[in-house]
Order: structure tokens, then C-alpha cells, then sequence
């Protein structure tokens, strides 16, 4: 990879494995994400990308390789890199019974907050996800584009300097995919933020870089110019599109029996 | 201990803002009632003390205890909130305290609320309360070493009737361990030494004392190591995810 001027390494994955049984879910992966940076991290169905993200997170342990964020190794000294990190899981997990502003209450006093700098927080993340219509609303009544609203609300909440989005415009409306494409461009200036898509053309429009994984392995990186046009055609040649026969060089057709 | 604390307090919200909760308080006190005042024939007995209503509390524990506690990580589970919690700056024993915490506070409302009865035997007679108090901490240490198995169950799975009759079978074994009837059974073939070793391990045996008013400190262990243990298998069972 090229050297680039923006800073530290904010996270960096050292050739990390996951396996599930005899299953090799993130084979061999290596990246790295600086302040300043936008990676959107992209990939067929089930080739890794979610299970990468809890990795680094520290949700699932790496079977191999080593993980850290802001210098802290995520195994080692999970408490000081999970401090760094404001994670939006691909779920959009939130506790049902509990308002948006209670949740977010909850999330802040996690994180650490409390009294005015709690206010504040909670305020400015309502802002910014556009929830204050449903402050005071239960988790379990709002619609599925609230509810992913508000859980990313709650990665938002302490500032982190370090984002972990898994399909952060999924089931939004066009306003809001529009609203959460430029909060995450604006948030990637002093950040490092990796995101999970499936809609190329979030690439183009949030991006630095992208990552392609495909069956575990990173298939091609670059800026999106580098990847080359059209993106979805050069997606569809590098990546398959099952995940569990043939090798990688199968043709995607054939992956099928 | 602050995160563990944020936990708690959010569990213990949670218990309040649904409906389940005063059902469950309501379910809790007619059964001790009934169970005392019919079953255990309180007023028959003619005497100042609370044998009644402390002798049916494992029983009664059995099924109430793990009621309310099989939701604590299997609900967690279920909803994919567990992976929002473990991706907090929280470590697994802080998050498994402040849960374990939650429940057994509630749990402990629920006993504090059976006070008429207390305040019954204070009136028709003039009871011992020093054992009465004793009772009611053997009672609150029993309730707790069945709710710490519920903890363990509930983080195994995320289906919240299976974490139930788990630990209803586990705390079933914790009963029978030290039963009359089941010991009388296994006297015909098993050595006193045998059976004496297995009623060890019967919370009715450690309770039996607390009952009586003595606060041995080797019944306070049995409690709180059976608490310690199940706590401790819980964050195992949640560090394999
Ligand atoms: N807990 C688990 N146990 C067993 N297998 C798992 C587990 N989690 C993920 N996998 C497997 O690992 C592979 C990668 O899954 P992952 O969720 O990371 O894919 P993904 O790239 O996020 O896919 P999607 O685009 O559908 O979200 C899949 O084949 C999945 O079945
Ligand atoms: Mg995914």
C-alpha cells in the first residue's frame, strides 16, 4: 500500500482468520485505516464482511492474526480499543423496551458520560440522525429506518475516533441514505471510518477507498478510480457469487450445482 | 463497578416498564401465601415462627426465580443486543454483575413484600425476629444461588424457555440432593458417608439452618460459592461467542 501523510494508523488487521467449524470465514486479511480516511468495504453475501467488523470491535476473537485500534491490540486491551471505537452492528441491535432517548442515555453513561456532557451528547447525536421526533418514543414501535437510526445514534454518542459501520444506509429512505452518506464523509475528516455496503455507488459518493473481499480474502483495494469503471461490472468479475463451492477462479456461474 | 452499575439499573428498568414484573409480584405473593397460610397450615401450627413460610421458599423458588430470570442473557441473544453490550467498554464480568445485581434486587422486592407475614406472627404472638431475619437472609442467598444458575442457563441459548427448564432441572438437582424422601431412597444402597457428601451439595440442607435462626458460616459459603461458581461459568459460556 502506498504511504500516505494523514496520520497514525487508526486500525490495523494483520492478517486475520476467522474460522466457524472447518469454515474459514475471514481467510487471511490485511488493511489498514488512517484518520482522515473513509473505507467502504465491500463484498458478496457472506464473504466476510460483517464477521471482519466484529473482529475488530472485539465481539469475536480472531482465530489468527492480530487487530488493533489506536495502537491498542483488540485482544490484549480490549477495554482501551473498544473506547476508541462507535460501532453500528449490521443488526442495528436495540434494547425494545427502553425510549430512544433512554437507550442513548444508557449508551452515554457506558461510554462514560455524565451530566452536562451527557446532554450535550445525547443532543447532538439526536441532531444528527434526525431523531428528535421520536425522542421519547419505545425502541419497538419505531420503523426499521428509526431504529437503524437510533443505534447509529448510539455509535455517534462519545465522539469516537474510530467508526465501524455495517451497512449504515440499510433500510434507509433515499432522503436519509443522502443525509447518512455526507454525515459519514463529513465524520471521515478527522476519523477513521470503515463502512460496509452493498450499494456501489456509496463508494463514489463517500469513499476514499474501498476494499473488495470476496470468500474471506481481500480480491482488490484502491481509490475508486483505481478499482475502475463501471464499479458493479468490475465487482461482478472479482467476486463470486456463492460462497461455499468451487475456488475462487470458478466462474461465477459454475459456482452453482 | 460504575458500568456495572449503569447495567443494573437499565435490567431493572426493564423489569419495571413491562407489565411481567407486577404479574410476577402478584404470582409471587398469593403463592407464599397460599403456600403458608393453606398448605403449611400457618395458623393449625399454633406457633410464633415462620417454618411455614420459609420451608416451601426452595420449592417455591424453583419455579419463580428462574422465571424471572431466564430473560437476563437469553433475551440478549435473541435480539442481537448482546453484540451492542459486548462491543461496549464494559468488561463481561462487569456486564454479568450488573445483570446477576438487576435480578436479584428484584427478586429481593419481591421478599420485602411478603412483611405481613412477618408482621402477622408479631401479632398474634411474640416470635423470635432475630431468626426471623436470618430466615429471610437464608431465603434471599437461596433465591440467589438459583438465580446465578438461571444467569448460567440464560447465556447459554437464546430461547428463553429453554434457559427456564434448564435451570428449573439444575436447581431441581440443588433440592433433592438433600430431600427426606430422596436420601431415605438412597439409603437402601448408598453409603451414609455417600449420601451425607451428596447433601453437601442441597440448598435445602444449607438453608435448613438460617431457618432455625444460625448463621453458619459454612452455610453463608455454600451460597455464596454456588453464586461465585455459576457467574463464573456464565462469563466462559459469553466469552465463546
Ligand atoms: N457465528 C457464526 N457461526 C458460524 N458461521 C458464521 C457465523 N457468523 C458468520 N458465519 C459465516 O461466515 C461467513 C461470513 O459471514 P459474514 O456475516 O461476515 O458475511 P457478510 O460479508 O457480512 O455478508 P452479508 O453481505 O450478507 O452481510 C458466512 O458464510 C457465514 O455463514
Ligand atoms: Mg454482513
Amino acid at each position: 500500500m502506498r504511504p500516505r501523510k494523514l496520520g497514525p494508523r487508526m486500525i490495523r488487521i494483520d492478517n486475520v482468520v476467522k474460522t466457524f467449524g472447518a469454515k474459514r470465514a475471514v481467510d487471511g486479511i490485511s488493511f489498514s485505516v488512517e484518520r482522515g480516511e473513509v473505507v467502504g468495504f465491500l463484498g458478496p453475501n457472506g464473504s466476510g464482511k460483517s464477521t471482519t467488523m466484529r473482529m475488530i470491535t472485539g465481539y469475536y476473537a480472531p482465530s489468527d492474526g492480530r487487530i488493533s485500534v489506536g495502537g491498542h491490540d483488540v485482544v490484549e486491551s480490549p477495554l482501551a480499543a473498544k473506547r476508541l471505537i462507535g460501532y453500528l452492528p449490521e443488526n442495528a441491535a436495540a434494547y425494545a423496551d427502553m425510549t430512544v432517548h433512554g437507550f442513548l442515555a444508557f449508551a452515554a453513561a457506558l461510554r462514560g458520560l455524565a451530566g452536562e456532557a451527557k446532554k450535550r451528547a445525547i443532543a447532538r447525536v439526536v441532531e444528527r440522525c434526525f431523531l428528535s421526533s421520536v425522542l421519547h418514543q419505545s425502541i419497538d414501535t419505531l420503523s426499521k429506518g428509526y431504529r437503524h437510526r437510533t443505534c447509529l445514534a448510539q455509535a455517534l454518542i462519545h465522539d469516537p475516533e474510530v467508526l465501524v459501520l455495517d451497512e449504515p444506509t440499510d433500510g434507509l429512505d433515499p432522503n436519509q441514505k443522502h443525509e447518512v452518506r455526507n454525515l459519514i464523509r463529513e465524520l471521515g475528516k478527522s476519523k477513521a471510518v470503515v463502512f460496509s455496503t452493498h450499494i456501489l455507488e456509496e463508494v463514489d459518493a463517500a469513499c476514499t477507498r474501498a476494499i473488495i473481499i470476496d470468500r474471506g480474502r481481500v480480491v482488490a483495494q484502491g481509490t475508486p478510480d483505481e478499482l475502475g469503471r463501471p464499479l458493479d461490472e468490475v465487482f461482478r468479475r472479482i467476486t463470486s457469487t456463492d460462497t461455499f463451492f468451487g475456488g475462487p477462479d470458478t466462474p461465477a456461474g459454475g459456482a452453482r450445482s | 463497578m460504575r458500568s456495572a452499575w449503569v447495567i443494573a439499573k437499565r435490567e431493572l428498568g426493564s423489569y419495571f416498564t413491562s407489565p411481567i414484573a407486577y404479574i410476577f409480584l402478584v404470582i409471587f405473593l398469593l403463592l407464599t401465601g397460599f403456600f403458608t397460610f393453606t398448605a403449611g397450615q400457618f395458623f393449625e401450627r399454633g406457633e410464633a415462627a415462620l417454618g411455614a413460610f420459609f420451608g416451601w421458599h426452595p420449592w417455591l423458588y424453583l419455579v419463580l426465580v428462574p422465571a424471572a430470570g431466564m430473560r437476563l442473557w437469553a433475551e440478549e441473544r435473541r435480539a442481537g443486543t448482546l453484540e451492542l453490550l459486548m462491543t461496549m467498554p464494559v468488561t463481561a464480568w462487569q456486564a454479568i454483575a450488573g445483570k446477576f445485581l438487576a435480578s436479584w434486587i428484584f427478586l429481593a422486592i419481591a421478599l420485602a413484600l411478603t412483611f405481613p407475614v412477618a408482621l402477622t406472627v408479631n401479632i398474634l404472638g411474640s416470635p423470635d425476629n432475630g431468626m426471623i431475619l436470618a430466615g429471610y437472609l437464608g431465603s434471599l442467598l437461596l433465591a440467589g444461588a438459583y438465580l446465578a444458575i438461571t444467569c448460567l442457563t440464560s447465556a447459554m441459548t437464546r430461547n428463553q424457555v429453554v434457559a427456564f427448564i434448564l435451570s428449573v432441572v439444575a436447581c431441581l438437582f440443588l433440592i433433592l440432593a438433600g430431600f427426606s424422601p430422596v436420601t431415605d431412597l438412597m439409603a437402601r444402597w448408598a453409603s451414609p458417608a455417600l449420601i451425607d457428601t451428596v447433601a453437601a451439595f442441597s440448598a435445602v440442607t444449607h438453608f435448613d439452618g438460617f431457618q432455625k435462626g444460625v448463621i453458619d458460616l459454612r452455610d453463608l459459603a455454600f451460597f455464596l460459592s454456588v453464586i461465585g461458581f455459576a457467574l463464573f461459568a456464565t462469563n466462559v459460556v459469553l466469552r465463546d461467542r
